[in-house]
C-alpha cells in the first residue's frame, strides 16, 4: 500500500511538477526505483499465490477433492496410487495443538517473568538468550532432536522406536517459544504502569496483579505471539522431518507420522507425473493454511492497536 | 542536514541498485558465451574421438538422478578425466526417478538410475554398468544374523512384529526404510516382492540416515547399498548368503539392483558422452567402479 502511494505521489509530481534541478530528478528517479523494488516484493506473492493455485489444482481435480482431502490412504508410487492428505493434515493440526499446549504455559510464564519480575541483569541474560533460540537453524533443532529425545522418548515410554508424533510435538514447542515470549513481552512490557499501580494500591499482590491486570491488558500481543507460533509450527519442515518418522500414518501420539511440510520435502526430490502434481496440491492446503494463519493474526494485531486508543 | 543525508542514501541505494542489474547482465551474458564455445569445440573435435585419442576430445557431459550412484559415478568421473582432461562431467544427485525424467526432457545427457526402466518411460535407452547389493542391516547388537527373502517380506509388511519369531530376543521390530519413490526402496521392494505394501515406522530420505538410524536403535532393521554399509551396522546373510560383491556378481545373493545409464534415443551423442559411456561400461573402469562399492559387469561378461 505504501508503495502505490510514493508511486502515486511520483507520478503527480512528474505530470505537474516538472523537477527542475538535479536533486528533483534524483528524487524522482529513487522514487521509481523504490516503487519497482515495492512492486517486486507485491510481484513476487502474486507470483507464487497464481503459481501454486495453477499448479495445484490441476492434481486436486484429477483426484476428486474429498478424496484428496478426506482420503486416509496415501500411496504415491504404489502401481494403484492414492493420494489421501487428511493424515497429513491432522498430523499438522495435532503436531501445532501440542506444541500450542506445551508452549503457551511456558512461554506466558517466561514473558511474565522477563516482563515484571526479572532483575535487569538476568532480563538482559535470559532475552539475549531467547533471541539466540529463535536463531537456531531448524536443522540443529532437528539433529539434536534426532540425537537425544527420539532415544528419550522410546526409553521413557517403553517404545521400540521413539520417532513419533510426540517427539515433533516436543521439537516444536521449543521452537516456538522465541515467538511467544518476544511478542508476549512487547505487549506486556506496553501495559501502561498505572493499571498496575491502581491494581498494587487497592491491596493486591505483585503476583496477582500480573495475572489478572497485565496479562489481561496485554492480551491481543500475546495472542499475536501465539498466533506467530502457530505459523511457525505448521510450516517447520526439517525438524519436523528429522524426529516424526515420516510414515503416512493417520495421527497417534506414538505413531510415526508426516507433516504436510515434510510430505513434500521427503517425496519431491524423487517424484514425478501425479505424484509430483499432488505434491503441489499439498502444498497449495498448506498456503491456505499459512494465509488463514496470517489473517487471524492480523485481526490480533488491529485488536490490539484498537485497545490501546 | 537531514535533507543532505537522504539525499547521499539515495544516490547510494541507486549505484547499488544498477551496479546488480549490470553485474547480473554481465555473467548470464559470458556464460552464455561460454557455454557455446564449449559446444562448438565439442563438435569440432568430434572426428578426432573415432580415431580413439581421447585427450583431444572436450566439452560438458550432465548427468544427475540417483543418489545411490554418487561414489560410482564420482569414481568414473575421476577415471575419465584422466584420459580425457577436457570433458568436464557434471552429476546432479536427484533422485533415480528425476535422472530418467531429466534424459527424456533432454535436460540431462546421461541420467542415472538405480532401477530399471518403467513400461510408461519410453523414448529412453538404460545401459547397465555396474551392480549393486542391497545390504539388509540391523544393529551392531542384535542376536539375528540370517534371514530368508520371505521373511524380509514379512517383517516389512509387519506380519512378523517381533525378533523372537525370527530367532532374535524379545522386542518389537522397528521397520527403517526410504521414502516413496527412493531408487533403494523401488528396488528392495520390488525384489522383495512387497511393492506397496510395506509398513514403515521410519521413513527416511537418505541412505546414510537409515544407518544411522539402525546403529541407534538395537531394535531397527533397514536397507542400504552394500557400498555404503559400514562397522557401524551388522549385514545380515540373505537365506544363507552373503552381501558380497561375488554373491551379487553371480546372481546368489537375491536382493540386487542395476545401476543405469538413461540416454534419450532421439538425440544424437556428442563424441564426449558416448566415449564417457564406452569408458563406463569398459574393464579400465571395473576396477574404479569397484573401488567405489558397487560392482562392475565386466568380468561376467568376459
Amino acid at each position: 500500500m505504501k508503495q502505490q502511494d510514493s508511486a502515486s505521489g511520483a507520478v503527480v509530481r512528474k505530470k505537474f511538477n516538472k523537477p527542475h534541478n538535479a536533486a528533483e530528478w534524483l528524487e524522482l528517479v529513487m522514487n521509481v526505483i523504490f516503487f519497482l523494488c515495492g512492486i517486486l516484493a507485491i510481484g513476487c506473492v502474486a507470483l507464487i499465490t497464481v503459481y501454486m493455485v495453477i499448479s495445484g489444482l490441476p492434481a486436486i481435480g484429477q483426484i476428486g477433492v474429498v478424496e484428496f482431502l478426506f482420503g486416509q490412504k496415501w500411496a504415491s508410487t504404489a502401481a494403484e496410487p492414492s493420494f489421501g492428505i487428511l493424515p497429513f493434515i491432522l498430523s499438522s493440526v495435532y503436531g501445532t495443538l501440542g506444541a500450542i499446549l506445551i508452549g503457551i504455559p511456558i512461554g506466558l510464564l517466561t514473558a511474565v517473568f522477563l516482563s515484571k519480575a526479572a532483575t535487569p541483569k538476568l532480563r538482559t541474560a535470559a532475552t539475549s538468550a531467547i533471541e539466540l533460540l529463535s536463531g537456531i537453524p531448524s536443522v540443529i533443532f532437528g539433529l539434536l532432536g534426532m540425537q537425544l529425545l527420539v532415544p528419550a522418548v522410546a526409553a521413557a515410554f517403553g517404545r521400540a522406536s521413539g520417532a513419533c508424533l510426540l517427539t515433533a510435538i516436543l521439537v516444536l514447542s521449543i521452537m516456538i517459544l522465541p515467538s511467544i515470549v518476544s511478542v508476549s513481552v512487547t505487549a506486556l512490557n506496553a501495559v501502561p504502569r498505572e493499571y498496575e499501580e491502581g491494581s498494587l494500591a487497592l491491596g493486591a499482590t505483585e503476583a496477582e496483579t500480573w495475572f489478572k491486570v497485565s496479562v489481561p491488558a496485554a492480551k491481543s500481543g500475546i495472542a499475536a505471539g501465539i498466533v506467530l507460533g502457530i505459523g511457525r509450527a505448521v510450516g517447520e519442515a526439517m525438524a519436523v522431518m528429522m524426529v516424526a518418522g515420516n510414515s503416512p500414518n493417520m495421527p497417534g501420539l506414538f505413531k510415526s507420522v508426516t507433516f504436510l511440510t515434510t510430505a513434500i520435502a521427503k517425496e519431491m526430490s524423487y517424484a514425478s507425473g501425479l505424484q509430483r502434481q499432488a505434491l503441489f496440491s499439498i502444498g497449495l492446503i498448506l498456503f491456505l493454511f499459512i494465509m488463514a494463519i496470517n489473517l487471524v493474526l492480523n485481526f490480533f494485531l488491529k485488536g490490539g492497536r484498537n485497545g490501546e486508543k | 542536514m537531514k535533507k543532505i543525508n537522504r539525499r547521499s542514501f539515495l544516490a547510494v541505494c541507486g549505484a547499488a541498485a544498477v551496479a546488480g542489474v549490470l553485474t547480473a547482465c554481465g555473467s548470464s551474458s559470458s556464460s552464455t558465451a561460454a557455454s557455446s564455445a564449449v559446444s562448438s569445440t565439442a563438435s569440432s573435435t568430434a572426428s578426432s574421438a573415432a580415431a580413439g585419442d581421447l585427450s583431444s576430445l572436450s566439452g560438458k557431459i550432465a548427468t544427475g538422478g540417483s543418489t545411490s550412484m554418487n561414489s560410482v559415478i564420482e569414481a568414473l568421473t575421476e577415471g575419465f578425466a584422466e584420459v580425457a582432461p577436457n570433458v568436464t562431467i557434471s552429476y546432479d544427485p536427484t533422485g533415480s526417478g528425476a535422472g530418467i525424467t531429466g534424459a527424456v526432457e533432454q535436460t540431462l545427457d546421461i541420467g542415472l538410475a538405480s532401477r530399471g526402466l518403467h513400461d510408461d518411460e519410453t523414448g529412453v535407452t538404460a545401459t547397465t554398468v555396474a551392480l549393486d547389493g542391497i545390504a539388509i542391516v540391523v544393529n551392531n547388537e542384535s542376536a539375528v544374523s540370517d534371514l530368508t527373502v520371505d521373511q524380509l517380506a514379512q517383517i516389512f509388511t509387519k506380519e512378523i512384529t517381533n525378533w523372537s519369531e525370527v530367532g532374535g530376543e524379545d522386542g518389537e521390530i522397528v521397520v527403517i526404510g526410504r521414502e516413496a519413490g527412493s531408487g533403494t526402496r523401488d528396488g528392495f521392494e520390488s525384489i522383495v516382492g512387497v511393492e506397496d505394501a510395506c509398513q514403515y515406522d521410519q521413513e527416511l530420505t537418505a541412505t546414510g540416515a537409515v544407518i544411522s538410524a539402525v546403529a541407534s536403535n538395537p531394535l531397527a532393521i533397514g536397507y542400504a547399498s552394500l557400498s555404503a554399509v559400514g562397522d557401524t551396522v551388522k549385514t545380515l546373510t540373505v537365506g544363507g548368503v552373503e552381501c558380497s560383491e561375488a554373491t551379487v556378481l553371480d546372481g546368489t545373493y537375491e536382493v540386487q539392483r542395476p545401476f543405469n545409464f538413461i540416454t534419450n534415443d532421439s538425440v544424437e551423442q556428442s563424441d564426449a558422452i558416448k566415449a564417457f559411456i564406452e569408458f563406463a561400461t569398459s574393464e579400465d573402469a571395473a576396477e574404479l567402479i569397484r573401488l567405489a562399492g558397487a560392482v562392475p559387469l565386466v568380468d561376467a561378461q568376459g
